[in-house]
């Protein structure tokens, strides 16, 4: 392949234009897609002309796997989803699951719910712009995003044992109570966040090479978003005032205060904007909730027959003997309506919902994941269209494609 | 006086005026209403002209051993009307051996690709489709893998794909 050269005054000025577009193929293995995917350019010169997103690199058949495996069970494939955000995916699963079920959960359940949730959100929004700061050229910002992130990780490990794949959440519960460790550990974070938060915007946000490079590019208008289904930070920097944290308000998102970060420009930097007002939000979100977080039991009740009881109730008491034993059993676990329903939590990425049909077993009959990142990534071709190769990676970042989730 | 957005019930009811009854469910305060696939298309067009802009989902279930089912696929389009913030799922049966339904790529760009994976796993033709390819699976694959009588081992494609080395390259 040859790199095309156009000639206005040589013999060949009369050849279609199309003669001197030559075709880059971008990834599926290559360090700014961050992720397995790929991308096929047609390029005059610099300027993209055309591009041909594709995906499936990654295809596992998770949704085939949430067939066969039962409620509980399953939350371990939703880790691998969206593995920059797991908590939220799994809370997003069996906020699903309980759906279906009609199951209540307690207060406590929900606050912590919300509080992991949100330092998910904190955690992946640190690595998208991180990899926006750092394919743009601002690697120094990058790390002050990944040592907070570690930060994250340790208090997810104190949590619950695991720093990556989570698998936190249970149908009606959630697997460890908080402990005065986890609270301390958290406070500490929302002490110390804020300030790194303030050294990363003055290393990037009024940057002049940073500013330039995402400034005006990639633009989204908000009718383009709405019709792409755009969701979650990508539909807020266009305009879309679309939050279901404040629209549909699940878990404790009704008993808190905080602010649906928006912005009208639609372009690259818009999208930075706004992911990182999101995380001063979440971080005001996590410091309500902590503050406020209810006594009591974490996980629903034996009666409701979902949740595992606690040991001490599991030797000391009947009922929770017996709750132990049906529920270890594979034929007398929980009730399953033959009915299905749709459940949707505002994760980092956007509207992450699952559509779960239930057929009287403990495994769902369908468990649809609708993944943000392919309808982002869908979009990808109208914002690139016009603007140089090097904006490939600038855009590519600010949507925050995920290939696990993308592909699933 | 207050501005009192029109309820869901409302829509149905003008729903049904326009179409002849549709047959509607509420579970877990969500409603879901049963369209032909005849007039799924204008359905949903009318739907968005009445306030849901916003197509959250396209999906299918195959109910081929399901308990009590009485058509083989089961088409789901989650809508939004972002205005009121209401949901509704509309639901669209079609059977083998030709399940077919009309696109809505014209009505919403971001069906395209979810229209694709649909066709992907389950194997239904959207007709009026732009570019109806395989979104997840490869060019090659012959099944679709979220049917039911699919298993979830495979067919043993998955040891048979060519193997490109880089001579052949």
């Amino acid at each position: 392949m040859s790199i095309a050269t156009f000639d206005t005054t040589g013999p060949q000025a009369n050849a279609r234009s199309e003669d001197y577009l030559w075709t880059l193929n971008f990834g599926p293995q290559h360090p700014a897609t961050h992720t397995t995917l790929r991308l096929v350019l047609k390029l005059e010169g610099e300027r993209v002309v055309d591009a041909m997103p594709e995906m499936g690199y990654l295809h596992s058949g998770f949704e085939k796997i949430g067939e066969h495996l039962t409620f509980n069970q399953y939350v371990t494939v939703t880790d691998r989803m969206n593995y920059i955000s797991p908590m939220a995916n799994n809370v997003a699963w069996h906020h699903a699951v309980e759906t279906l079920l009609g199951i209540e959960l307690t207060p406590r359940c929900t606050y912590i719910r919300t509080i992991i949730a949100e330092l998910a959100r904190i955690s992946d929004h640190l690595l998208c712009n991180g990899a926006v700061g750092l394919d743009t050229g601002a690697f120094t910002f990058f790390l002050y995003g990944f040592y907070q992130r570690e930060v994250i990780y340790d208090i997810f490990e104190t949590l619950c044992g695991a720093r990556f794949t989570n698998s936190y959440t249970r149908v009606g519960g959630v697997s460890q109570d908080f402990t005065p460790l986890v609270i301390e550990k958290i406070r500490t974070f929302l002490k110390t966040f804020p300030k790194t938060l303030d050294d990363m915007e003055r290393l990037l946000t009024r940057n002049r090479i940073f500013v330039d490079r995402t400034k005006g590019v990639g633009v989204l208008s908000k009718d383009e978003a709405m019709s792409g289904s755009a969701t979650g930070p990508v539909a807020r920097a266009s305009g879309i005032t679309r939050d279901l944290r404040k629209d549909e308000p699940y878990l404790a998102y009704a008993d808190l205060d905080f602010q649906v970060c928006c912005a009208s420009a639609g372009d690259c930097y818009a999208r930075y904007l706004v992911r990182m007002q999101e995380m001063r939000e979440s971080l005001k979100i996590v410091a309500q909730a902590l503050e406020n977080l209810p006594a009591g039991p974490v996980n629903v009740g034996i009666d409701q027959r979902t949740a595992l009881p606690s040991k001490q109730q599991v030797y000391s008491t009947i009922e929770g003997t017996i709750s132990h034993f049906e529920l270890s059993m594979s034929n007398r676990g929980f009730e399953v309506p033959n009915e299905e329903s749709y459940a949707a939590i505002e994760a980092p990425n956007g509207e992450l919902g699952f559509y779960v049909v239930g057929d009287g077993s403990e495994a769902a009959y369908r468990a649809r994941c609708r993944p943000p990142s392919v309808l982002h990534f869908a979009l990808f071709p109208q914002l690139i269209r016009g603007h140089t190769l090097s904006d490939v990676v600038a855009v590519l970042g600010s949507l925050n494609i995920i290939a696990a989730e993308l592909d699933r | 006086m207050p501005f009192t957005p029109p309820s869901v019930d409302d829509v149905l009811a003008a729903l049904a005026s326009r179409f002849g009854d549709v047959e509607s469910s509420v579970f877990r305060g969500q409603t879901r209403v049963v369209v032909p696939a005849a007039v799924a298309f204008d359905v949903l067009a009318w739907l968005k002209e009445s306030g849901f802009d916003l197509l959250v989902d396209v999906t299918c279930v195959d109910y081929l051993d399901y308990p009590g089912a009485t058509h083989r696929y089961g088409l789901v389009y989650l809508l939004t009307a972002t205005g009121t913030n209401q949901r509704l799922t509309v639901r669209v049966f079609v059977d083998d051996p030709d399940p077919t339904v009309k696109s809505v790529v014209s009505l919403w760009r971001g069906a395209d690709w979810l229209e694709r994976e649909v066709w992907d796993l389950f194997g239904i033709r959207f007709t009026g489709h732009p570019d109806l390819r395989r979104l997840v699976m490869p060019e090659e694959f012959t099944a679709h893998p979220l049917r039911k009588d699919y298993p979830l081992q495979g067919r043993g494609e998955r040891h048979n794909f060519p193997v490109i080395t880089r001579d052949h390259s």
